[in-house]
């Protein structure tokens, strides 16, 4: 069983392991972040373990948390069959100082899963050999899986068709049209041109507008 | 064998002639040769095989030929969602074509991006180019994109460029909508 993995961990690494849990049958433990790859190296190579796949690398933004934000990875070991859930916190408020190693040396898997992470959250790994955008464009500006990357907020790469010749010809139906599952806005007025320029406010279903 | 029966092209072709003026029997001839260029990028284009499968039959109204080179296209259906990466891409493949060229939106993502509100689609392609007939659906049913294609077709006989939505058809049966995508206002205190 992968408490005993636990265990493992923590007479491993002692105070570095800042705690652990079990819930649902996954067993996790968070870690400190600057002892980050030297854990998961211990992971994979100590023969108790072998920790053989990196499964998924992702992180969590909690904006209200300091450090704020989660890395997690799952690894799982195919000799062993058990799985492990890793966890470490960086970052500040305003997300600067979200740095970690790199854990590519160590299974080629995390290369894009730490280019997906870097583009959605903004944690910088070190030494990372090609930490570029992957699902995102170059030009692209912020985070946006950060909390505080407005929801409303795109960066087209091609500017939108404007003009009166253009907007006589623009979609026939109104601007809430469509799903009524979309997006639900804090707002209860119908948003100015200037506060919602891509038409992306749809009125809470239900709710009274004044 | 029954009776032979007559097909009526234009006014007058059971006669053995018919009297046209030229730009209709140009549009007459163009609603009937339409070369398409799939841009396929979503789960409509399951649909849109379909579509132009043997079930629902594209052939039948001559658009049956896929033209994968945009310069040898006359319609582009747009079918699935375009997200802004893709959006230089769609824009310079429908700059490719050469007029007359007529743009279809297949399904609700590429009408109006759908429930994809967010930094990554684009809310509809007619925020980068043109577009003739808006078939809504999620994904749209076969009768829909039929419709659609129909639409088009009347569109281009009569010379039309302005942007049409199919409309949801009624069962005769039920005197009920199959399909909820007519057009309702924004908003219902809106005069």
């Amino acid at each position: 069983m992968s408490k005993a993995l636990i265990e493992l961990v923590k007479k491993q690494f002692g105070s570095s392991v800042l705690g652990s849990h079990s819930q649902f049958g996954d067993d996790t433990v968070v870690i400190e972040a600057k002892r980050w790859v030297e854990v998961h190296r211990f992971l994979r190579d100590n023969p108790a373990a072998q920790m053989t796949m990196l499964v998924d690398l992702c992180a969590v933004d909690y904006p209200d948390r300091e450090p704020r934000f989660e890395l997690v990875t799952h690894l799982m070991s195919i000799p062993k069959k058990h799985r492990l859930r890793v966890k470490t916190l960086v970052g500040d408020h305003a997300g600067e100082g979200a740095e970690v190693g790199t854990l590519v040396e160590l299974w080629g898997a995390a290369n894009w899963f730490e280019r997906e992470t870097w583009d959605m959250m903004g944690i910088t790994f070190l030494g990372h050999p090609d930490l570029r955008r992957i699902l995102t464009y170059p030009e692209f500006e912020g985070h946006p899986l950060r909390k505080d990357y407005p929801a409303n907020r795109t960066q087209p790469l091609v500017p939108y068709r404007e003009g009166p010749d253009v907007l006589d010809k623009l979609a026939p139906f109104g601007f809430d049209e469509g799903m009524p599952f979309g997006r639900q806005t804090h707002l209860t007025q119908r948003p100015s041109l200037a506060e919602d320029p891509y038409g992306t406010y749809r009125p809470r279903p239900g709710r009274v507008r004044a | 064998m029954g009776a032979v029966t007559t097909t009526k092209v234009l006014d007058g072709s059971e006669q053995g002639f018919a009297t046209t003026k030229f730009n209709e029997l140009l549009r007459w001839a163009r609603k009937y040769s339409l070369f398409q260029y799939p841009f396929v990028t979503a789960c409509c284009g399951m649909e849109f095989m379909s579509f132009a499968g043997p079930r629902f039959d594209m052939a039948r109204f001559g658009a049956e030929a896929p033209r994968f080179s945009p310069r040898q296209a006359d319609l582009l259906w747009v079918v699935g969602t375009i997200s802004q990466r893709q959006a230089p891409v769609l824009r310079r493949v429908y700059e490719q074509m050469c007029e007359p060229k007529w743009v279809l939106a297949f399904g609700t993502c590429a009408s109006c991006g759908g429930f994809y509100d967010n930094y990554a689609t684009v809310p509809g392609i007619d925020k980068i180019i043109p577009v003739d007939v808006y078939v809504p659906g999620c994904p749209p049913r076969p009768e829909a994109v039929i419709d659609g294609l129909l639409l088009l077709q009347d569109k281009i006989a009569s010379g039309s460029r302005e942007p049409a939505v199919v409309k949801p058809r009624v069962d005769p049966h039920q005197g009920q909508l199959l399909t909820l995508t007519g057009r309702r206002p924004a908003h219902p205190e809106e005069p």
